[in-house]
């Protein structure tokens, strides 16, 4: 195939403890060390590797985000990635949103494949890939842990709660990525030289057809709940009197 | 009254607990509850038909329901469900994978993991690994069309006798892009772990495959299922469909042991609402006892087969 297109997203790295903003709106970004959502990095990491073993000529990524989101795609085009675009907007919006911004992006670059993560770990929504498919009436595979090309399809395993799923589809297609698929590589500073030199277009979300009017009104956002504090014991028998105790075991 | 249509999740032949948990999270916003079942057969039909609340299960059955395939099952979805109000599946593998197609179709945007109801249009769903939570609202006016976390909902009785209406397929494109080449699943004596009420997980602590054999051991003298951390699955101690947290299952048992876990937040989030945490390492620093409600610091390899001899 000619072009695999990888959708990133910029999110808090997964490092980060979260912390909810005083006055629920949010969660605290300020000062908050910000990555590539890491099942996108996985993604792009295959995308890269099925360039490398001949199966595609070109690995574009595009993202959906503020502007600073151009950090991000450059450590994409660091670890290998050939071009970049950006649709800047920054407010959050929707999967649904998100799906048609890229459907135009599809419609423009025709890519072979498309490959993103299975879900953001901000929002963990879950439903871009599995739309945007849908929306290009092309088949999808989400939750991948394995994927093999041959000529114009894609045989994939699938990480399902029964255990794992094998599936064949027709290119194109759309790819959601699982943790298992692959360990991404570490960029070196040449890559990141050289990166700086390779295309990254910035179109302004107004500049698309798509509407970015977010539909789901947020009211709050309230950190989960505490679990009341634990006890620790000494021994079997303390925790079999524990669990007792609670009606746990008999 | 608002129409509500659940979409069943069912697997070799067998209704899965996922579907009856969308139901009591549907029955908190309607009485008026229909379950759709796409099927080969007509056995999961009347399986759904004994979920308490139901009013009636509308049944299509089709050979290209033999696998759950989201292309060939959204468009089907779509056009039952142009009189609902509400279109709910369970936040499993099988409803996270078909939903977001009919969300294109419908053209309405879908909310994920519902875990509880306020009102009949807002709810409260987990963001960033269940370390925040958002109450959202949907406007007037608007299809609902979401996911239900089953860990928030209990699973209802099965004394009901609902009506089970033989509905016509709608007219659709039927999508041969997509191949089906079969499970791989492991077989096993012990309860699912979305239902089961004591789990056993074990962590890199565990060791090895072989060692997991002592955490099976003490899971049959408790009746419970085996569960894993990320890292266990990661180096092939067991497989994948073990996994307990963010990105494996999510799960709500009475009596949860974590074994030789560390507790990243990872899988801090499949747990949170289990009943009791008992978690066991020799790690007396590992995050997991910030969450447990009872833990203690000990050698797996001594505590396992002291805590057997005690159940004996």
């Amino acid at each position: 195939m000619e072009k695999i297109l990888v959708c990133i997203k910029r999110v808090i790295d997964y490092n980060v403890k979260i912390r909810v903003k005083p006055d629920e709106t949010g969660v605290v970004t300020e000062g908050v060390k910000m990555s590539i959502n890491p099942f996108d990095e996985i993604a792009l990491e295959e995308a890269l590797r099925i360039k490398e073993s001949g199966n595609a000529s070109e690995v574009i990524i595009v993202s959906i985000g503020p502007d600073d989101s151009q950090q991000q795609l450059r450590t994409g085009l660091a670890m290998g990635a050939d071009r970049a675009i950006l649709i800047k907007h920054d407010e959050e919006i929707e999967p649904l949103t998100v799906a048609k911004a890229l459907y135009e992006i599809v419609e423009q670059e025709q890519p072979g494949l498309i490959m993103m993560g299975k879900q953001a770990i901000d929002d963990d929504c879950s439903q871009t890939g599995q739309i945007l498919a849908q929306l290009c009436s092309i088949p999808q595979a989400t939750f991948v842990s394995q994927v093999s090309i041959e000529g114009d399809k894609a045989t994939v395993v699938r990480e399902i709660d029964q255990g794992l799923e094998t599936l064949e589809v027709d290119l194109p297609a759309i790819i959601t990525t699982d943790l298992r698929l692959n360990e991404p590589r570490y960029v070196k500073l040449p890559d990141i030289m050289k990166a700086k030199k390779k295309a990254l277009d910035v179109i302004e979300s107004s500049e698309m057809k798509t509407d970015f009017t977010s539909a789901i009104e947020v009211i709050n956002v309230s950190p989960p709940p505490p679990r009341e504090s634990g006890v620790m014991v000494e021994d079997v028998n303390e925790l079999f009197a524990a669990l007792k105790e609670k009606g746990l075991v008999s | 009254m608002s129409k509500v249509l659940i979409v069943a999740d069912h697997f070799d032949g067998q209704l899965l607990s996922s579907t009856s948990k969308a139901v009591n999270c549907g029955s908190q916003i309607s009485e008026d509850l229909d379950v759709l079942v796409l099927e080969k057969g007509s056995e999961i039909a009347s399986q759904a038909a004994a979920i308490d609340v139901v009013k009636n299960v509308l049944s299509i059955s089709n050979e290209a329901f033999e696998q759950p395939i989201a292309a060939i099952m959204a468009p089907v979805v779509a056009e039952v469900a142009d009189v609902y109000d509400y279109i709910l599946l369970p936040s499993t593998t099988f409803g996270r994978d078909l939903a977001p197609r009919i969300s294109a179709i419908l053209d309405v945007n879908q909310v994920t993991d519902i875990m509880s109801v306020e009102e009949p249009r807002i709810f409260k769903r987990p963001i960033y690994a269940g370390n925040a939570i958002q109450t959202i609202k949907i406007s007037d006016g608007q299809k609902i069309l979401a996911t239900v976390r089953t860990a928030s909902f209990k699973e209802l009785g099965n004394a009901n006798n609902a009506n089970v209406i033989d509905t016509e397929m709608p007219s659709v494109e039927i999508p041969s892009h997509t191949r089906y080449g079969g499970v791989q699943s492991e077989k096993t004596e012990r309860p699912d772990l979305q239902v089961a009420s004591t789990v056993i997980s074990g962590g890199r602590g565990v060791g090895s495959a072989e060692n997991f054999e002592l955490l099976y051991e003490l899971a049959d003298k408790l009746g419970a299922s085996v569960g894993a951390s990320r890292a266990a699955v990661d180096a092939g101690f067991v497989p994948n469909d073990m996994q307990v947290g963010q990105t494996g299952k999510i799960i709500a048992p009475d009596l949860y042991f974590a074994l030789g876990i560390s507790g990243a937040i990872q899988h801090i989030a499949g747990i949170k609402d289990a009943g009791t945490i008992v978690a066991v390492n020799k790690d007396a620093d590992a995050p997991i006892f910030e969450i447990a409600d009872i833990g203690i610091v000990a050698d797996l390899f001594e505590f396992i087969p002291e805590l057997i001899s005690k159940l004996d």
